[in-house]
């Protein structure tokens, strides 16, 4: 019983990680409606620029200012190039230009920084420490501590500030929003760089895991099952969704992986997903949508 | 003038269907057929059958998959290459585990079963809509390439999951050589292709738009479109399954699934955006697009910059090419390379007037 909590346990902390970038995930969707399929190169292309800054000696919070402004800096050309022309096109026309848009991403953070793997070390030790007879990681008690945080700190963003309000007034309706002068422009703008610091966030926490690498953009995949569990709009569901999928994920790996084959990590989330929605097809915490010709 | 329309009369329902109605189109398609059979095959050397012309055809059929399910029936998918593994392993097995089974039946085999693998990762579409679509089309992806690589009875317990092509043996003929394998691959797409224009001509090509356009407005009048969904995803998954096994068997020769990877689900996504969305020309314009577009990459640095990028780097930038690309057709031209090609029709029929 001991080892299923221990599995349990861990898993659920590992799903936390999925959450911060689905957190970044959400943040653009509620605000725009955009299905931003690079959210996972935004987190590989911060985590590069930050560990890169670091290994040429910049102090660390010089290199966490600096990445932020480059993450604004990007924020900045998606809205003028990507999203400003694309104003009222269809929902798929614009996840189709954020999946350009992760390749120019991919291609840039590699170009400028090149494709090594970096460590990075954040001075929190990830010795495991026992705490009623389960083994714990100081580490993924640290990232769902940020996680946390970083949800209070946004659902304040959006719930009690005119930005918020201005914000999830762009999601319901863009043109309408327009129309009663809301500067859409400058919503995208703070939207796409607390994304990006959301990202880099995230990108900090699974580089100090993983290494800084490539791989990093890949965990949208991993991200993408969390969002459809939670819903698209939930901050909150995207929580919760990290939760249910990294735990189903770790105790299917260790429970059903030696029955049919291990490795089943990579596709269990999705078909879960996948059932989850056959009973609630806009996820835990989506909006209902109402149909009409 | 040169697109002179007038005294071309439709006077019979079969001269209204047929496939191109001015005889300019259609003389023009026989021209680029006879090419393609006759001429190509003379002037072409291996490199250009194995690395440009092969991969080409076999990209734009799995182009052609692809947009009869996203472009003419708007079910968004990331699960191309997955159909295309299945057509490619079932091809394999069939050939190898039913004695003397004719070649083209196991690539029609192989084309089935991924149809029918597309029928099943379909079947959400039936109650899930729009981007949470993708979540089936990835756990397909995922799911495919994993049971390929765990369970060793798919490559006849080869060690690596890697599969080796049969000689290609068809009514005594082999065609192992460039030039048979890019006649057989050239016979195959061109019948397929044909066939998917009857297809999007046909009743159900347009119950497929009517759901792409409004599926609640669809079903009002009376479309099933549930039955308009699963057919989608069945015959765009049989298109992608015949590409699967062209790939294995007439471009490569040897495939493990990791050849079949999400990158190649996007490469195909990114033929159907840069070729034109509802469009079957536009696959093959999109196909020789990113075929000959890192080709051509590479021989600019070859050449202009003497080398001076190195190959990781020309990876790169190929990919932020894509990537601009991508962003630039989606604003300027949504319908993609083959909305070009409508515009200089149009220009050619009124020529030399501008209106």
């Amino acid at each position: 019983m001991g080892f299923f909590f221990e599995v349990l346990i861990g898993g659920l902390l590992s799903g936390v990680m999925y959450s911060l970038v689905a957190i970044g995930f959400v943040l653009i969707y509620k605000a725009s409606g955009v299905f931003n399929f690079a959210q996972g190169s935004m987190v590989l292309f911060s985590a590069l620029t930050f560990v890169s800054l670091l290994e040429r000696h910049v102090p660390f919070w010089l290199a966490f200012g600096m990445t932020m402004l480059t993450m604004i800096a990007l924020a900045w050309a998606v809205e003028r190039f990507v999203l400003r022309p694309l104003v009222n096109r269809p929902p798929i026309t614009l996840f189709m230009a954020t999946l350009g848009l992760s390749y120019i991403v991919e291609g840039l953070a590699q170009a400028v920084w090149g494709a090594q793997v970096h460590g990075l070390e954040l001075g929190i030790s990830d010795e495991p420490f026992e705490f009623l007879g389960l083994l714990l990681s100081q580490f993924d008690l640290f990232a769902a501590g940020v996680a946390g945080a970083l949800v209070l700190l946004l659902s304040f963003l959006f719930n009690k500030t005119r930005t918020g309000i201005e914000l999830r007034a762009v999601a319901d309706d863009q043109l309408a929003a327009l129309s009663v002068g809301i500067k859409l422009q400058k919503l995208w703008l703070i939207v796409w760089a607390v994304a990006g610091f959301v990202g880099l966030v995230a990108g900090l926490l699974w580089g100090a895991r993983l290494g800084v690498q490539f791989s990093l953009s890949l965990i949208v995949l991993k991200a993408l099952p969390v969002l459809i569990i939670g819903g698209f709009t939930s901050i909150e569901g995207a929580i919760v969704g990290g939760l249910i999928v990294g735990a189903s994920e770790k105790l299917a790996e260790v429970y059903i992986g030696p029955i049919i084959g291990g490795g089943i990590e990579n596709w269990f989330p999705y078909v879960l997903a996948t059932v989850f929605l056959l009973i609630r097809p806009t996820g835990l915490f989506g909006e209902q949508t109402i149909e009409r010709v | 003038m040169i697109y002179r329309e007038s005294g071309q009369f439709i006077t019979s329902y079969r001269a209204d269907n047929r496939l191109f109605k001015l005889h300019q189109d259609r003389f023009s398609f026989y021209a680029l057929l006879a090419f393609a059979f006759i001429v190509v095959p003379f002037i072409g050397n291996d490199y250009w059958f194995s690395a440009v012309l092969i991969p080409f055809l076999v990209l734009s059929l799995a182009g052609l998959g692809l947009n009869l399910l996203t472009g003419y029936a708007g079910q968004l998918s990331l699960g191309s290459a997955a159909f295309m593994a299945v057509g490619a392993f079932a091809a394999y097995n069939f050939h190898l585990r039913i004695e003397g089974l004719p070649f083209l039946v196991s690539f029609f085999f192989g084309g089935i079963t991924a149809a029918a693998v597309g029928v099943i990762f379909g079947l959400p579409s039936l109650r899930i809509k729009g981007f949470y679509l993708l979540v089936s089309t990835l756990a397909a992806q995922f799911f495919v390439q994993w049971a390929l690589t765990n369970f060793a009875w798919f490559s006849h317990n080869s060690s690596s999951g890697v599969i080796t092509a049969p000689p290609l043996i068809i009514l005594g003929h082999d065609f192992s050589n460039p030039v048979g394998r890019y006649l057989l691959t050239l016979t195959i797409v061109v019948a397929l292709g044909l066939i998917a224009r009857s297809i999007v001509k046909s009743e159900i090509g347009r119950q497929w738009m009517a759901v792409r356009d409004m599926d609640t407005a669809a079903s009002v009048i009376g479309i099933s479109v549930s039955k308009a969904k699963l057919l989608a995803f069945g015959i765009s998954s049989f298109f992608l399954g015949i590409a699967g096994s062209l790939w294995a068997f007439t471009y490569l020769g040897t495939v493990e699934p990791h050849g079949f990877d999400l990158t190649r689900s996007f490469q195909i996504l990114f033929i159907i955006i840069i070729g034109g969305m509802g469009s079957i020309s536009g696959n093959f314009i999109g196909a020789a697009f990113i075929v000959l577009l890192p080709i051509l990459l590479s021989v600019i640095s070859n050449h202009l910059l003497s080398g001076a990028i190195d190959a990781g780097q020309l990876e790169n930038f190929q990919k932020i090419i894509f990537g601009a690309l991508i962003i630039f057709f989606l604003i300027k031209e949504p319908n993609g390379l083959a909305k070009y090609w409508q515009t200089f029709r149009q220009r050619a029929r009124v020529w030399p007037l501008r209106f």
